[in-house]
Parts: structure tokens; C-alpha cells; sequence
């Protein structure tokens, strides 16, 4: 048996035990603790593309934990599965490739962004680490109070990460406010778990999908699961809560922040595709995540126009991005009783949605790591305070542009592709949803145009004559990310084909995932 | 093929739009990008300053908070409800919470 068979564990085994033994590299050397932490996210990464291949060759991959074989979710004898597992499939796959790329990034800036003089900076990598374990754990396990778990691994680390720099008040209160609500989500979701785990004596999702019958208690948890996910993924109206943790997180941690948030809305898609999909009223589900979605985009993006904070408008149009996710993805689910429609336009609709998600990790995080980069030369997040940076740091300028021109759906960066594929086919579905999509993405344009203005363009203020470019980890830190936005923009065919078009296939196909567990599907 | 998207209504390809953008950037610049400019001096501004001294450069930058002056005082009364809405307190954060939960219920059973 070759050791790339456990791959799927090693991808979140790696960063947990570099996590814990952080207190003990740091005492080695501090060079030594970093490069720890950026290999153990490396070693992921390429954990996850190991697993993708498994994939796309044998179909969904499942890990069983503490098992005499970690490939048989049935143990001789039992006819429901009663270990924790990993179940994996293209869309798990997908996201956690998109969030360890994130992660790896944010570490790799953090070198240089987080000063040795701050001090703590030992707690800081181990939280970063726990952080990204609990993320990817959310978008690997197939056990729903294993999901739990992580979230609230992810969640917990966060609230430390947010108020790192406890020195600032307005972090601490970030960090608060963010640790009531998440607090009183992830109790929602023990409770709706807990509901069916009453039901059905099971915690395995494939299982409680395949026995799924719709009563009040379902429905309840039903309710509980999809509210608490989407108000963790930041969808209007339980989104105030972004805004402060995103605008005063460290830039590494706002950075990742993003694709933590993107796992709750992982969570969100898989109970209403894989969970409930095969029970519920469908249509009416579908119009859920529409009316989040439109909801989402279209405040996001009007309280972003008048920030004058560059974090905190960053922040509203991750919510505002959220909602071009939630939109695709809702009009598929909205379809999914429907072969012609959803063959038609509902499985683009829900790629567009999909490859979105990578998309806006990569250019939100560049963006959020550009406000970072400006933060550390400025000591300002303040954009009145702010001109003539394009002459003294041309790297995050360009940067810069990159990521502004693709959160804004301009050719021909990653954005841009992934727009048009939500509008031509949501188009089809109601015409007037992809009208308000365009009209968000021309106000995301006019933006970040203020934001270019006031902080790149301009003369050059007094308060930037000594300023230059930041530290070599963080230019590359940045350079990853806008690389990534510009291939994926010039070849959007590979990321349809090969990621984000087998991943909504894999949300649709709920046949596979269960029989992948339970072995006869449906 | 790599850079070949299809979108359920049309497609897209990279690679095309960018040689055409650069054969259009090319082209323009050509014809109109070689404009002769007018040499600047702070004396051409005076009539527009009404005779006043002309501000530092630092000074005539339009901040942040003024741009986009215009939309925000057109869509005031909307921005007024936002603002009503994003009060800060963590009180209203929850609250909101729990309407959504409710009404998403409600909505459910109805449906």
C-alpha cells in the first residue's frame, strides 16, 4: 500500500501537527517556525492534488478514521456507517484546494507583515494553522458533527487571529462581536444535527441524506443548518459582523479569512444539495440562496461605495462577490427537479457560481494583501489619507490592478469569466437577475476606481515621500495570487473543465456521494 | 481546449479578445495618442480660481469621502435606511440573525 493513500488525512494531519509544535520550532529559530508553517501548507496542497487525481480517476474518495482499512465506510456487519470519515468528491476537492492556496499565501506574507517586535507571534502561526485545519476539515469530512467540529476549530482560531493586535480596541471589538454571532450559529447547527441525529442515530451525511424523510424536525434543522451556514458566509442580511472582523483582522489572516467564510458556504451547498436535495422542495430552496444572493450583492456593493476605510469597502465586496456565488449556484438548485433547464443553463449557472468561489478567494485575497501591504508602509487604513502610491510601490500597484480589474468582471482576468458564465445563464432562468448581477459589477468598477484614485493616483502626499515597496515575502505573497487571477482568466477553459464543472456535477449527482458510503445509491 | 469556455448562451475566449485588444490598443494609440498637450503653467488656472493663488497639488486631490458626491446624495435616503440598518451593536447583529431564521421558517412551512 503506498503511503499516498492517506492523503486525504495527511492534508489537514500536516498543518495540525506543525500547528502544536510551533512553541517548540520557534525556540529552535524564528526562520525555522516560519518555513514549518509555510511547509506544512505547501504539503497540503499537494495532499489535495494527490486526492484530486484519485478523483478524477475513481470517483469520490472516502477515508475512514480508526478502522482496521480506512477504505471501508461499512465495517462486516453494520449497515450504517459508525466511524468519523472523509468523503470526497470533486467539490470538497475543489475547495480545498482554493483554501489551501489561501492559506499558503497568507503564511507566506505573514513573514514579513507580522514584525517579530509585535510579539506573540508563535500563537499567531498556530492559530493561522488551526484556522486553515478546521477550514479544510469543514470541506473534507463527510460526518456531520465532524463538521461542527471543525467549524468550530475555524471559528475559535479566528476570534484569536481577529484580535491580534489587541493593542487596537477596534480589533478586540471585532473579534467580539464576531465570536457572539458565530457563537450563536455553530449552537444552531449542534442543535440542528443534534435533531437528526435523534431521527436518524446517524451523524454520517450520505446516510442521513439517503433516509432523509421531510417532517417538522428535518425542516427545523433544515432551517437552522441554512440560516447559521449562510450568516457564517457572510450573506445579507446577517452580514454586519464582516465588515468589522474582515476590516481589522491582520491582512494575512482578512486574507484567509475569505476562504474560511467560503467553507461555511461549502456547508451551506452540500446540505442543500447532498443532504436535503434529495427530499426537499428544491425551487424553493434555489430562491433562497437567490434572494441571499441578490440581497448580498447589491447592499454589499452600495455600502462599499461609500467606505472610506480601504478594509472595511474591501469587506463589503467580499459580502457583495458572496452573493454572484450564492446567485449561480441558487439558480441551479432552483432548477435541479428540472433535467432540461438544469441541462440547459442550471449545471452553468452553478460552474459559473462554483469557479467563482476560487476566483474571489484569489483576487479578494490579492486585494485584501494590497490594503495590507499599504497598511504597512502608511500605518492608515484611511483612504482620505492616502495619494501618489503608484510611484513608490509599483509591485502592489500592479497588484493592485489586477485584482480590482478582476473583482470587477473585466477580460480578461479570472472574474470576468466567471461573471459572464452567472449572467448568460442566470439570464435564461430571469432575465432581470443578470440585469442586477451587471448593474453590481459596473458599481464594483466605479469603486475600486476610488480606490485606485485616492490611494495610487494623485499627487504625491507628504506622508508618502519616505515610503517603498514592502518586504520581498510579501511581494511574493501578492505576486502568487495575481498570477493565479490572470491564468485562470486566460485559461478558464482548464478550471471549467478540470475543478469547478466536475464540482458542480458532483453537487448535482447526490446518487454518487451517497453510494460512494453506502454502497447502491439511491 | 485550455482557454475555451462556453457559458450556456454563448462563449468566451481569451486569447482572441486579447490579440483583438491589443490590435484596437495599437491602432488608437497610433491615431490619437500622439496629441500635442498644452505646456501647464499655474497662471492658465488663475480665471478658474477667480484670481486666487492656486492650492498645493496635495490640496487639489479630491479625497475619498467627496467622490462619488453626487450618486451618494442622489441615493441618500436610501443610504439613510442602510445606515439605520448597520448600527454596529452586536444586539442588532443578532436580532437580525433571528429574524432571517424565522422568516426563513415561516416561509418554509408556507411553501
Amino acid at each position: 500500500m503506498s503511503w499516498t493513500e492517506h492523503a486525504p488525512i495527511l492534508i489537514i494531519a500536516a498543518p495540525l501537527l506543525v500547528s502544536f509544535a510551533i512553541p517548540l520550532l520557534e525556540r529552535i529559530d524564528y526562520r525555522v517556525r516560519n518555513a514549518a508553517a509555510v511547509a506544512s501548507l505547501v504539503f497540503s496542497i499537494w495532499m489535495v492534488l494527490i486526492v484530486l487525481h484519485k478523483i478524477w480517476v475513481s470517483g469520490p474518495v472516502v477515508y475512514v478514521f480508526g478502522a482496521k482499512s480506512a477504505f471501508l465506510p461499512l465495517p462486516s456487519g453494520f449497515k450504517f456507517p459508525v466511524r468519523i470519515m472523509f468523503e470526497i468528491d470533486h467539490m470538497s476537492a475543489f475547495m480545498a484546494l482554493s483554501g489551501s492556496i489561501a492559506a499558503t499565501v497568507g503564511v507566506i506574507y505573514s513573514w514579513a507583515f507580522i514584525r517579530e517586535k509585535e510579539g506573540g507571534l508563535g500563537k499567531y502561526y498556530s492559530l493561522f494553522l488551526l484556522m486553515s485545519v478546521g477550514m479544510l476539515g469543514m470541506e473534507l469530512t463527510g460526518d456531520a458533527f465532524n463538521f461542527f467540529v471543525f467549524l468550530e476549530i475555524a471559528s475559535i482560531a479566528s476570534f484569536g487571529l481577529i484580535a491580534y493586535r489587541r493593542e487596537d480596541p477596534a480589533s478586540v471589538e471585532a473579534s467580539f462581536k464576531y465570536m457572539i454571532v458565530s457563537t450563536i450559529g455553530a449552537i444552531f447547527v449542534l442543535v440542528a444535527i443534534g435533531f437528526l441525529y435523534g431521527r436518524y442515530d446517524a451523524l454520517n451525511m450520505a446516510y442521513i441524506a439517503k433516509h432523509m424523510k421531510l417532517g417538522i424536525v428535518e425542516r427545523v434543522a433544515f432551517v437552522l443548518l441554512v440560516v447559521s451556514l449562510a450568516m457564517k458566509a457572510g450573506a445579507v442580511p446577517m452580514h454586519m459582523w464582516v465588515s468589522d472582523a474582515y476590516g481589522r483582522a491582520p491582512a494575512a489572516v482578512t486574507a484567509t479569512l475569505v476562504s474560511v467564510s467560503q467553507a461555511s458556504l461549502y456547508g451551506l451547498f452540500r446540505v442543500m444539495f447532498s443532504m436535503f436535495g434529495v427530499t426537499m422542495n428544491n425551487h424553493f430552496g434555489g430562491w433562497m440562496l437567490i434572494i441571499f444572493g441578490l440581497l448580498s450583492m447589491f447592499i454589499g456593493v452600495t455600502m462599499a461605495m461609500v467606505q472610506k476605510d480601504i478594509k472595511r469597502l474591501m469587506a463589503y465586496h467580499a459580502i457583495s462577490q458572496t452573493g454572484y456565488m450564492l446567485l449561480g449556484v441558487g439558480v441551479g438548485l432552483a432548477v435541479l427537479d428540472n433535467p432540461v433547464a438544469l441541462k440547459s443553463y442550471g449545471l452553468a449557472a452553478m460552474t459559473g457560481g462554483i469557479f467563482h468561489i476560487m476566483n474571489h478567494a484569489m483576487y479578494k485575497g490579492l486585494l485584501f494583501l494590497t490594503a495590507g501591504a499599504i497598511f504597512y508602509r502608511l500605518r492608515t487604513f484611511n483612504l482620505n489619507e492616502m495619494g501618489g502610491l503608484a510611484r513608490k510601490m509599483k509591485y502592489t500597484t500592479i497588484y493592485f490592478i489586477i485584482g480590482a480589474a478582476a473583482i470587477a468582471g473585466l477580460p480578461p482576468f479570472n472574474g470576468f469569466a466567471s461573471k459572464l458564465i452567472i449572467y448568460e445563464s442566470v439570464y435564461k432562468f430571469n432575465p432581470l437577475l443578470s440585469v442586477v448581477a451587471m448593474v453590481v459589477s459596473v458599481l464594483t468598477l466605479a469603486s475600486f476606481v476610488k480606490v485606485f484614485h485616492s490611494a495610487f493616483l494623485g499627487p504625491e502626499i507628504s506622508k508618502v515621500k519616505n515610503v517603498r515597496e514592502v518586504p520581498r515575502s510579501m511581494v511574493i505573497g501578492m505576486g502568487v495570487m495575481a498570477v493565479i487571477c490572470v491564468l485562470f482568466g486566460l485559461f478558464p477553459g482548464m478550471v471549467v473543465k478540470y475543478l469547478a464543472g466536475p464540482a458542480a456535477a458532483s453537487l448535482v449527482n447526490h446518487t454518487a456521494y451517497i453510494s460512494s458510503v453506502i454502497g447502491g445509491g439511491m | 481546449m485550455w482557454t475555451y469556455i462556453t457559458t450556456g448562451s454563448g462563449f468566451w475566449n481569451p486569447i482572441w479578445w486579447l490579440v483583438s485588444f491589443i490590435i484596437v490598443a495599437v491602432f488608437v494609440y497610433n491615431f490619437f495618442g500622439k496629441e500635442v498637450k498644452a505646456k501647464y503653467s499655474p497662471d492658465k488656472m488663475k480665471p478658474f480660481l477667480s484670481g486666487w493663488d492656486e492650492a498645493s497639488k496635495e490640496a487639489m486631490q479630491v479625497k475619498a469621502s467627496n467622490i462619488y458626491w453626487g450618486f451618494t446624495k442622489a441615493m441618500s435616503g436610501y443610504y439613510r435606511f442602510l445606515g439605520v440598518c448597520h448600527t454596529g451593536i452586536i444586539n442588532d447583529y443578532v436580532v437580525w440573525f433571528m429574524a432571517v431564521m424565522v422568516l426563513t421558517f415561516v416561509a418554509f412551512i408556507i411553501a
